[in-house]
């Protein structure tokens, strides 16, 4: 039994220890908003926020994140800067099939929250962890500096 | 994919006139998305269901039925279900658009959702469930036009009744039918007006009068999707499903001899270790865990012995040189007058060029990997995954399970992209989920399946864009004049042997693999084919044949332009001439050319101009792009700045998407050019396994795009995949003048 708090929630998950955080979430808790990519943190559709910090949760054991506090796609509206992002978002009409877009959502609001005003070329390192198959990188640039804008 | 041109040109010639009808029906009463009495199951008989449904008089086909796609409910959120699947081209909006521009709808008030397998759902001009070939808005433009033009019809009839006016009384306008000092929200009629009879004529809007079409929209589900709210097939979650992983044989179509499950069996989590029937007639293992870890770990814990035996085992080496063997030869004759040119001048011609082409397999890397949940019962059989062509599914899984085709229910899912992988003939993946299920139930395990693909399953899957080689023997003049042109490709066939082969396979030539040669140049080409037989699963991947077309056309004719000293625009407008066949392939040019600053604007030194433009699936997309280069040596790699595309797609139906599907398909095609993204086997084994040894592009890849689209008013085209051919040549060209190097290999080799 591992007990961490989840989007605000005290939440024990009786799980194998060595269960990633991205299935834990998703199998046993429910939660799909995360999502499945590589497996092998190379894309970062699976980012969520662990102790305020972007992780890979394809490779993150759910052991690792006992007592911490993690954060996903889920919680981003209620959240000033997640919420800014997701408007931004929708605004620039960033997604297309979507699929990768909660890791970028989750990668773009670390960045801002440790940086409210990231250059294009601090922008493009932050999220160079985050694939788009769908091509949406120059609409994520261009959110992102809009949602900059907006929590500034 | 091509397969609707073809098809056009099938039912263009077979189907009998439609006989004009003024009679009128009572309309069947279909709730949105749900039970509908199931005529038939559309199998592959286009021809005859074509014959058959132009007996209906307009208005009565299944396809024209108002009530099984808009639903008003009473507070006036509208439903447009979409008859396509949406993997991200943004089809489900677009058709949502058409529509509501007709019924006069509140925008703000629409909802857009999707149908299924039932045949009012069948791209209505292919007469099948299909989601391809760019051809969702050019199908169905004039479909949902009229659907929603007769919704707007009914509601209107049904208003004049309650207010017993005449109904030319009365107008219609953002979701509301007013007249005589009354009105009434579409919500408050709906459940009237589908008491009215469904109208056999009704008058369309003239295009300048529209007020959606054409409006930058963005997607319906763009919040679902930015919030982590949309459900795709991966996430389907049914009471009392285990997840199901598969181990599938090293190489494609081998079988095991024994196994050694004992270990996985011991995993907390999995119920169960079972053999299964796999694609190709192969055999491999399924492990059934709750949950997608517990299957895996059981998956990685399995010991089996494979049978290899009769089983080729490809060798991508030495089928390339086999490959560049079979183009010294000429092929089969590639059918159409404009491939069988006389080509002896070619010996005599004062200038020669003489290219081979390399492509290597492509996988498509779709983001979700590949998934699909099975509810496999003795009577029946419930489907959820994202599929291109439900259908056709539909029957394989019949055959497979011994059910009627009325017994299965395919739920088709949001993709998380697809580019093809979600269009398989052969039904693959649905039928290994179901195999899956099948084993299941034989083991006495009654329950829904899921089964999940890693991102290694995914890339070794088979499936691939086809290895493909070109060779080029140019003769010209002086001045650029084309005298001789012999050319062939040595590629697999995707559709021998599938369903399709029959419209798409002719003289023995496959059209997917000579798509995109020739045209919109006039010159005397001569084309041929090797289709050779290799254990390697081949399939569609965004844009076919014009993945490998459009670059071996738009490099050679490049080089033409430049060893003959012309401009490379001004050259390829000569070779286009004044056909009005080729105008919108000039106009998209003119306007890359244009909007680029192209031979206006001075780019800084060390940066080069690179042209290319390219038709497929009826639209045209010209590229004007600018690069550089970085790094010296070995290290040396191009880089592309800035991409300004030229589209012409006729009328558009939403430039926002349109915009968004050429930014994807620059990016896409960056990718194919980098080091490392190919697919690749030894001894019958695909090297690649995931990101980290298959690079895909990424955002700081990305260069500044402008998408700019020559106005129209004539029928819409798609705009899916003709972004994608014209980049990489416009990428290379780019790269030969500041190189001097000729890409003649894909991905890109500098060193």
């Amino acid at each position: 039994m591992i007990s961490l708090t989840l989007n605000g929630k005290r939440t024990s998950i009786d799980v194998d220890p060595s269960t990633p955080i991205l299935w834990a979430v998703r199998d046993t808790l429910g939660m799909t908003g995360t999502k499945f990519g590589c497996g092998a943190a190379q894309c970062g559709a699976c980012t969520v926020h662990m102790n305020g910090q972007p992780i890979r949760s394809c490779v993150t054991p759910i052991s690792a994140a006992a007592n911490a506090t993690l954060v996903t796609i889920e919680a981003m509206q209620d959240d000033r800067v997640g919420n800014a992002v997701q408007e931004a978002w929708v605004k620039h009409d960033v997604a297309q099939c979507g699929y990768c877009q909660s890791g970028q959502v989750m990668s773009a609001t670390a960045l801002l929250k440790a940086n409210k005003r990231p250059s294009d070329a601090q922008i493009d390192a932050a999220m160079a962890g985050n694939i788009c198959r769908c091509g949406t990188y120059n609409r994520v640039r261009a959110a992102i500096k809009d949602a900059a804008k907006a929590i500034a | 994919m091509i397969i609707d041109k073809y098809l056009h040109q099938a039912l263009a010639t077979a189907n009998p006139t439609p006989t004009s009808t003024t009679s009128r029906r009572r309309f069947i009463k279909a709730s949105v998305g749900g039970v509908m009495g199931i005529a038939a199951v559309p199998m592959l008989t286009p021809l005859a269901q074509a014959q058959n449904a132009a007996v209906l008089p307009p208005g009565q086909k299944p396809t024209e039925t108002p009530g099984a796609f808009v639903s008003i409910a009473a507070d006036g959120t509208t439903t447009v279900l979409c008859n396509r699947m949406d993997m991200g081209q943004g089809i489900e909006t677009a058709l949502a658009m058409i529509l509501a521009e007709e019924l006069e709808a509140d925008w703000s008030k629409v909802r857009t959702g999707f149908g299924n397998a039932q045949p009012n759902y069948i791209d209505p001009m292919m007469g099948m469930h299909l989601t391809g070939g760019s051809n969702s808005v050019k199908n169905s433009y004039t479909q949902y036009r009229e659907l929603g033009a007769r919704t707007k019809a009914m509601l209107v009839a049904a208003a004049a009744k309650q207010w017993n006016v005449a109904p030319a009384s009365l107008s219609a306008s953002n979701g509301v039918v007013s007249g005589g000092g009354r009105t009434a929200g579409y919500g408050e009629l709906f459940a009237a007006a589908l008491k009215e009879p469904v109208p056999a004529q009704v008058a369309l809007k003239d295009p300048s009068t529209f007020k959606l079409i054409g409006k930058p929209t963005g997607l319906k589900v763009s919040r679902e999707k930015s919030s982590g709210r949309q459900s795709y097939g991966i996430d389907v979650s049914l009471p009392g499903q285990f997840t199901a992983v598969v181990v599938r044989p090293p190489v494609f179509g081998a079988k095991m001899r024994s196994f050694d499950s004992k270990s996985a069996q011991a995993i907390r989590g999995v119920r169960a270790v079972l053999p299964v029937d796999l694609d190709r007639g192969a055999k491999g293992l399924a492990v059934i865990a709750q949950g997608y870890w517990p299957a895996k770990q059981g998956r990685d814990a399995l010991k089996i012995d494979w049978d290899l035996s009769g089983v080729e085992a490809v060798d991508s080496v030495k089928q390339l040189a086999q490959y560049r063997e079979a183009a010294r030869s000429p092929g089969l004759q590639a059918p159409g007058d404009q491939f069988k040119a006389d080509v002896s001048a070619i010996a005599k011609a004062p200038r020669k060029l003489s290219a081979e082409f390399v492509f290597p397999y492509l996988n498509h890397a779709q983001m979700e990997p590949i998934a699909c949940t099975v509810d496999l019962k003795a009577d029946s059989c419930a489907i959820y995954t994202a599929s291109q062509m439900p259908g056709v599914d539909t029957m394989a899984i019949a055959a497979s399970t011994g059910l009627k085709p009325e017994q299965i229910a395919m739920h088709v899912q949001m993709g998380g992209g697809g580019f093809g992988r979600r269009a398989v003939p052969s039904s693959e993946y649905l039928l290994e989920a179901v195999a899956i299920a099948k084993a299941m139930r034989a083991a006495g395990i009654n329950a829904p399946v899921k089964m999940v693909r890693s991102r290694e399953d995914d890339m070794k899957a088979g499936y691939y864009r086809p290895m493909t080689v070109h060779r080029a023997e140019i003769g010209f003049d002086d001045a650029g004049n084309v005298l001789g042109w012999d050319h062939r490709i040595v590629s697999q066939s995707i559709v021998t042997g599938s369903p399709f082969e029959g419209f798409l396979v002719k003289d023995g030539v496959d059209a997917t693999t000579t798509e995109g040669m020739r045209d919109p140049y006039n010159v005397p080409m001569k084309l041929s084919v090797h289709h050779p037989k290799v254990n390697v699963p081949v399939l569609w991947w965004r844009s076919v044949g014009s993945t490998h077309t459009a670059f071996v056309m738009e490099t050679l004719v490049d080089e033409i332009a430049v060893a003959t000293k012309q401009d490379p625009v001004a050259y390829r407008m000569k070779l286009m001439g004044s056909d009005p066949k080729h105008a919108r392939h000039r106009a998209a040019l003119q306007l890359a050319v244009d909007k680029s600053g192209y031979g206006k604007r001075k780019l800084p030194a060390g940066s080069a101009w690179g042209v290319a433009v390219h038709e497929s699936f009826e639209s045209v997309v010209a590229y004007v792009v600018i690069a550089r280069m970085q790094g010296q040596g070995k290290a040396a790699r191009p880089v592309l700045t800035e991409v300004t595309a030229g589209v012409h797609c006729n009328l558009c139906i939403n430039p926002r998407t349109v915009e968004a599907q050429v930014e994807g398909s620059v990016v896409m095609a960056i990718g194919t050019t980098m080091p490392g993204h190919a697919i690749t086997l030894k001894d019958g084994v695909v090297q690649q396994s995931n990101f980290n040894d298959t690079p895909m592009p990424r955002m700081g890849d990305t260069p500044k795009i402008a998408v700019h689209i020559v106005p129209s008013n004539d029928p819409p085209k798609g705009m899916g995949e003709p972004g994608f051919p014209p980049l990489a040549p416009a990428l290379a060209n780019a790269i030969r003048v500041l190189t001097g190097k000729k890409m003649r290999e894909m991905p890109f080799k500098l060193a």
